[in-house]
């Protein structure tokens, strides 16, 4: 077991906005633990040391690693604090729950590193502690969602920052956000022909959303960039359409499109049908909120009726001692990650009366957070699922792939047993209790039996972890 | 025709539902969540004889686990996922197997069939071969305790029976002799019923309270383990033999003695605790340690396999850690069916059959014979005690 001041959950960059932060104001000692290779999170995610040594570097990455002076500056102050030994980052170690202990904290932890049969479980006590532990790509079933070559769309992008492969020659991408356009423009750049991407939303929303968008410059600038790229590859951007169906035998081989009419509904009559090898498709993104659950912070929904984290100004929970910052809070980007894991990092130094960040500091942070939080809503807004995304699902469309349940028979327990929630649908049908444990499924059931993804779930253990090493720290807590 | 609401749509207001609409009783089920979503949903579907020595408890496993037989036929055993699976008491060392041979001897006096195995690992080949011995109780089964309760309040509603989710029973109606004629949910809304039967599980006290007839129902929390599925390993109900002893104490403390159980979808399910910490729905790592040490040294390959889940429940206990089941003379026309601890599931259609047996005239309390050790009146006096304790 380990002790430490400030204990900071992923390494993403709330995670590492926060750290730096910490570092350069006060004299407290910081723990990082993350489940990755490497720090950086999902926006600035590291090769894995298996690619081996023909992956590219990460200089090489460059396009796809947005912002990389951030990315040095934040890295830098967290080398700093390594050498002076306040700073301890340790990658691949995955938390599995997040528990109160005396006034402070405790982190159990399962050790990737050695492969899985050499797993070992590690204790990190802390008096303060930062949920920064992102999000996750939402998926929806259709027909064949679950032929290989079909993927999610921050599955294709993971494949490309962490190895630099494109996930097919012939892709086409589908489903609603602006997360869609970076993706396809990345593997457009990489020599895939992206045979469209398929928004099912359409851009007359965002003229809604004018005054949010005319506060984020920047935020266009980066879209203009992509859209650039896109015209130059030629890659047909259009809305109001939705992929319906994957086709292919041993994997995806083609993709039917539909356009969709004025209630988000597929018209009939209006498919086409596009050889393809590779599909990605994103709903927008789940917020990670395993442990933040489990330790009973409150949440609050946001503008899509999604669970988030509750935090105050300076991204205090409802616990005491309890941080979050970043896509748990609610989904909005990089930049609001980095800003609130700094206004994380000036409260907990000022908490701990170990220091003080400068008040300009704060007042910019905050004022950013206000600003990038008030454009993430309008994106929510902007870019709802469509009321239509099941019509096209077959009796025997897998809904849940881990447990195989069918849609008819997620249907049966709505229709026929009155399951009024995801977990209902679960308890009597499995959905969601297989490897994923609902990730995958959960925000689909949730949307069938109630419209809206529904409270988030419990999940008690928030990774696996072999039963030998908790056996062997059970062991070790009798000596 | 008699009507009967049952507050609580778990397997036991479930399995009541269903027996009453069997004798032709109107039955209006009513419950604040969806069926069989409470502690039902928080635990294994055992049902056992194996883990109970002679005495009420054991009299009504007996009953119960003919009545599920019946059950299953009644709805389909496939739908409910009933199996005769039967179980495997372990014994982990000589002086355990000892007292678990004794603890045999007294169930067989009670008509418990108890088979003593002389090789473990020709029933169970996975287990740790230092394992001394074991017991055999082929009549132990298993149910999927969510699909069989929302089976048993369809077969209810089949028949007539009305379900009123998202109703929260607030009150009773009192008639000015003392009786209770009905109930009053939160909303302000009547319910009339000749007879109220509170199968509210954990929240059984308080729902008792709300009735005019208190019964102490109290938590005691347990966790659950889930494994990632494999191949089928486990073929039977694996119990550590300190199972028999943790079962019937009131020790505050933590208790652990695992249960290991192989599941259809090849999932391995390692149970139970048992603490009395009153609703406190943290986790807590010792316990999932414990669990998994304890798993891990009576199937030593369990140590490469991954914990997927955990998740916990609040049995519903009486301190004397009976059921309550039958009329309450301080409020008539209410009838208690609840606080059945770790065995709800098992013992719900047993319960069921008694509950109706009340409603019908079948039985009443001078003539409940075994069964009055469950009545409610033997809580005279002592529900103030019981609810400071708690
Ligand atoms: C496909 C895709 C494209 C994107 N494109 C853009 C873009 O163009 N512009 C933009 O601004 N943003 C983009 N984003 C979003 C951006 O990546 C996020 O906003 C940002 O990474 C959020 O930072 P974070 O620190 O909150 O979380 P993350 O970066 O997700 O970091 C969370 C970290 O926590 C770790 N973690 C989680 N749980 C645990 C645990 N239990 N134990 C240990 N570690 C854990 C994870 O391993 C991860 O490293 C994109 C995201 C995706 C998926
Ligand atoms: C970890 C664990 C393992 C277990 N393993 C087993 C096992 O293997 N075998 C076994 O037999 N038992 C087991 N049990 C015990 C079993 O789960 C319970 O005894 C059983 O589920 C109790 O069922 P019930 O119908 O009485 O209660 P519940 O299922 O809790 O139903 C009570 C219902 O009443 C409703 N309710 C409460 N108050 C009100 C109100 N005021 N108005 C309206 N509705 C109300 C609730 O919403 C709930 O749905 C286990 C329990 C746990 C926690």
């Amino acid at each position: 077991m380990s002790t430490t001041d400030v204990l900071l959950i992923g390494a993403g960059p709330a995670g590492l906005a926060c750290a730096a932060t910490i570092l350069a104001h006060s004299d407290l000692s910081v723990v990082v633990l993350d489940a990755g290779h490497g720090p950086g999170g999902q926006y600035w995610r590291q090769p894995a040391p298996a690619a081996g040594p023909n992956a590219l570097v990460p200089g090489e990455l460059a396009d796809l690693h947005h912002d990389q002076t951030t990315f040095a500056e934040l890295l830098q102050e967290v080398q700093r604090g390594r050498a002076e030994g306040r700073l301890e980052l340790r990658s691949e170690q995955h938390v599995w729950s997040l528990v109160p202990v005396g006034d402070g904290y405790a982190a159990h932890t399962v050790d990737r590193a050695g492969g899985p049969s050499r797993t070992a479980g590690s204790t990190t006590r802390a008096r303060a502690v930062l949920v920064a532990t992102g999000a996750y790509d939402r998926a929806l079933p259709f027909p064949g969602w679950d032929l290989p070559g079909v993927m999610t769309v921050g599955g294709l992008q993971a494949l490309l920052k962490a190895g630099g492969v494109a996930a097919g020659r012939r892709v086409a991408i589908g489903g609603t956000g602006p997360f869609l356009l970076p993706v396809a423009a990345g593997l457009a750049r990489r020599g895939s022909t992206v045979v469209g991407v398929y928004e099912a939303n359409r851009p007359t929303l965002w003229l809604r959303e004018a005054r949010a968008v005319a506060r984020n410059p920047a935020k266009l600038g980066e879209g203009a960039g992509y859209a650039g790229t896109l015209i130059r590859h030629r890659v047909p951007v259009r809305t109001g359409r939705m992929i319906v169906a994957a086709h292919g035998t041993d994997r995806v081989e083609a993709v039917t499109v539909a356009r969709l009419d004025r209630a988000g509904r597929p018209v009939v009559g209006s498919e086409h049908r596009l050889a393809v090898d590779a599909v990605g498709v994103g709903w927008g993104f789940t917020p990670q909120l395993d442990l933040a659950v489990t330790l009973g912070v409150d949440r609050r929904p946001d503008v899509a009726g999604t669970e988030v984290v509750a935090v105050d100004d300076l991204q205090r929970t409802s616990r005491p001692g309890v941080y979050a910052a970043g896509e748990v809070c609610g989904v909005g980007g990089a930049a609001l990650a980095v800003a609130e894991g700094t206004l994380a990092g000036a409260a907990i130094v000022a908490d701990l009366g170990r220091g003080a960040a400068p008040e300009s500091l704060v007042r910019q942070g905050r004022r950013s957070v206000d600003r990038l939080r008030g454009f993430a809503d309008a994106i929510l807004r902007a870019h709802p699922v469509p009321a239509g995304w099941a019509d096209r699902l077959e009796p025997q469309t897998v809904v849940c792939r881990c447990e195989e349940v069918s849609y008819a028979a997620v249907r049966a327990a709505i229709d026929e047993r009155g399951a009024g929630d995801a977990r209902q649908v679960k308890q009597l049908t499995r959905t969601g209790m297989g490897w994923c444990q609902g990730r995958v499924c959960g925000y689909a059931a949730g949307l069938l039996t109630c419209g809206a993804p529904g409270p988030a779930v419990e999940r008690l253990v928030s990774a696996p972890v072999p039963l030998g090493a908790l056996a062997d720290a059970a062991a070790g807590s009798d000596d | 025709m008699t009507r009967a609401v049952i507050v609580g749509a778990g397997i036991v207001g479930a399995a009541c539902a269903e027996a009453l609409t069997r004798h032709g009783v109107d039955v209006v089920v009513v419950d604040r969540n969806p069926v069989g979503s409470g502690t039902t949903s928080r635990g294994e579907g055992n049902i056992l004889v194996s883990d109970k020595g002679p005495g009420a408890e054991l009299a009504l496993a007996q009953l119960s686990r003919r009545a599920w037989l019946e059950v299953g036929d009644l709805l389909g055993r496939e739908r409910i996922e009933l199996e005769e699976k039967g179980g495997v008491v372990v014994a982990r060392t000589g002086a355990g197997l000892d007292s678990l041979h004794a603890f045999a001897e007294g169930q067989r006096a009670a008509g418990v069939t108890a088979l003593d195995v002389a090789d473990p690992l020709a029933l169970e080949p996975h287990l740790a071969p230092d394992i001394p011995g074991a017991v055999h109780y082929p009549e132990d089964m298993q149910v999927q305790p969510v699909l069989a309760a929302a089976e048993l309040l369809a077969a209810a509603v089949d028949r007539g029976a009305t379900f009123r989710g998202g109703l929260d029973a607030h009150a009773a109606v009192t008639d000015s002799d003392g009786s209770v004629s009905g109930i009053r949910a939160a909303s302000g809304e009547v319910l009339e019923a000749d007879v109220v039967i509170n199968a509210a599980g954990t929240w059984g006290g308080e729902v008792s309270e709300r009735l005019g007839a208190p019964v102490p129902v109290l938590p005691r929390r347990g966790f659950i383990l889930v494994t990632e599925p494999l191949p089928p390993l486990v073929r039977h109900k694996v119990y550590s033999a300190d199972y028999v002893d943790n079962v019937g104490s009131s020790d505050a403390g933590l208790e652990t003695s695992c249960v290991v159980e192989g599941t259809r979808r090849g999932t391995i399910l390692i149970g139970a605790s048992r603490e009395r910490v009153g609703f406190d729905t943290s986790l807590s790592v010792t316990v999932v340690e414990t669990l998994a040490r304890q798993a891990v040294t009576i199937f030593p390959f369990l140590a490469r396999v991954n914990l997927l889940r955990v998740y916990r429940g609040f049995r519903p206990y009486c301190p004397d850690h009976l059921p309550v089941i039958g009329p309450d003379p301080r409020a008539p026309g209410v009838i208690h069916a609840c606080g059945h601890e770790g065995a709800g599931i098992g013992l719900a259609a047993g319960t069921a059959r008694l509950v109706s047996d009340y409603v019908t005239g079948g039985l009443t309390a001078t003539t409940a014979g075994e069964w009055a050790a469950l009545l409610p009146d033997r809580f005279a006096g002592l529900n103030k005690e019981a609810r400071q304790q708690a």
